[in-house]
């Protein structure tokens, strides 16, 4: 078993058009850099350069939005669901 | 171009006007790779702001299950703006990250709540953002979809 990613279209072309991948890690932050090995320059899509969750996307641990729960340090494990969404905003 | 029926483009203008001062928000679904807008869904403005707006993270999460189960896109993405022209805000910009979606902005500084002429006195102008460059589009309204796109249209430019 794994954990399945869901993504959205703006970042397929990093997964080759796949809506769904799936990774291994113990945390989010984990998740995301077995992912980047997998399929490169996802995690810049998602992680700024100080290391935090960009704003423009928000990311899900079943059904619960990271940032109530730690962000990258949230904890994850197989069987997961991960869902990874653009923000919709502006001004 | 966008192409839109009547009651979906009313359905917009509406919101937004009802909204104002606050920015409105919300999408047009329709079936993935149509380009059809058929599914009006206004969504609530987290940000209840005259300059900014936001959906809710737990809709936002709602809302792409419910397309997925029905293998829907967002075609259409509204916003208002509530006191500047119905053009992308660099923040706006920043924020695309539909590259097929249209980006209906609806100005409603020249109309406040509830007043105003429906008619071409609204500004709802279409954009696609795509890797941050904006091009405005053409916006044909259609009276229906269930018969086809003529033979009443109107177009503004």
């Amino acid at each position: 078993m794994a954990i399945e990613v869901r993504i959205p279209t703006i970042l397929r072309t990093h997964t080759g058009g796949n809506k769904t991948v799936e990774g291994s890690g113990a945390t989010l932050g984990a998740l995301v850099d077995d992912l980047d090995s997998q399929h490169p320059g996802l995690k810049n899509r998602l992680v700024t350069e100080e290391g935090k969750l960009h704003r423009f996307v928000n990311v899900y641990v079943n059904d619960e939005d990271v940032r109530f729960t730690g962000a990258l340090d949230t904890q994850v494990k197989d069987g997961d669901s991960v869902t990874i969404l653009p923000a919709v905003a502006g001004g | 171009m966008l192409r839109i029926d009547r009651a979906t483009y009313d359905a917009i203008v509406a919101h937004v006007r009802e909204d104002h001062p606050d920015e409105a928000c919300g999408v047009v679904a329709g079936p993935e790779g149509s380009d059809r807008p058929e599914r009006f869904l206004p969504m609530l403005n987290a940000a209840r702001s005259p300059t900014f707006y936001e959906f809710d993270s737990g809709d936002l999460l709602k809302l792409y299950r419910e397309m997925d189960d029905r293998d829907e896109e967002p075609v259409v993405i509204y916003h208002s703006h509530t006191a500047t022209e119905a053009h992308p805000s660099r923040t706006d910009i920043s924020y695309a990250s539909e590259p097929n979606a249209h980006y209906v902005l609806v100005s409603t500084r020249h109309h406040g709540n509830q007043t105003g002429l429906a008619g071409d006195d609204v500004e709802f102008r279409s954009f696609r953002i795509v890797d941050g460059e904006v091009s405005e589009e053409e916006v044909e309204i259609v009276e229906s979809y269930l018969f086809g796109h003529s033979p009443t249209t109107v177009v503004y430019d």
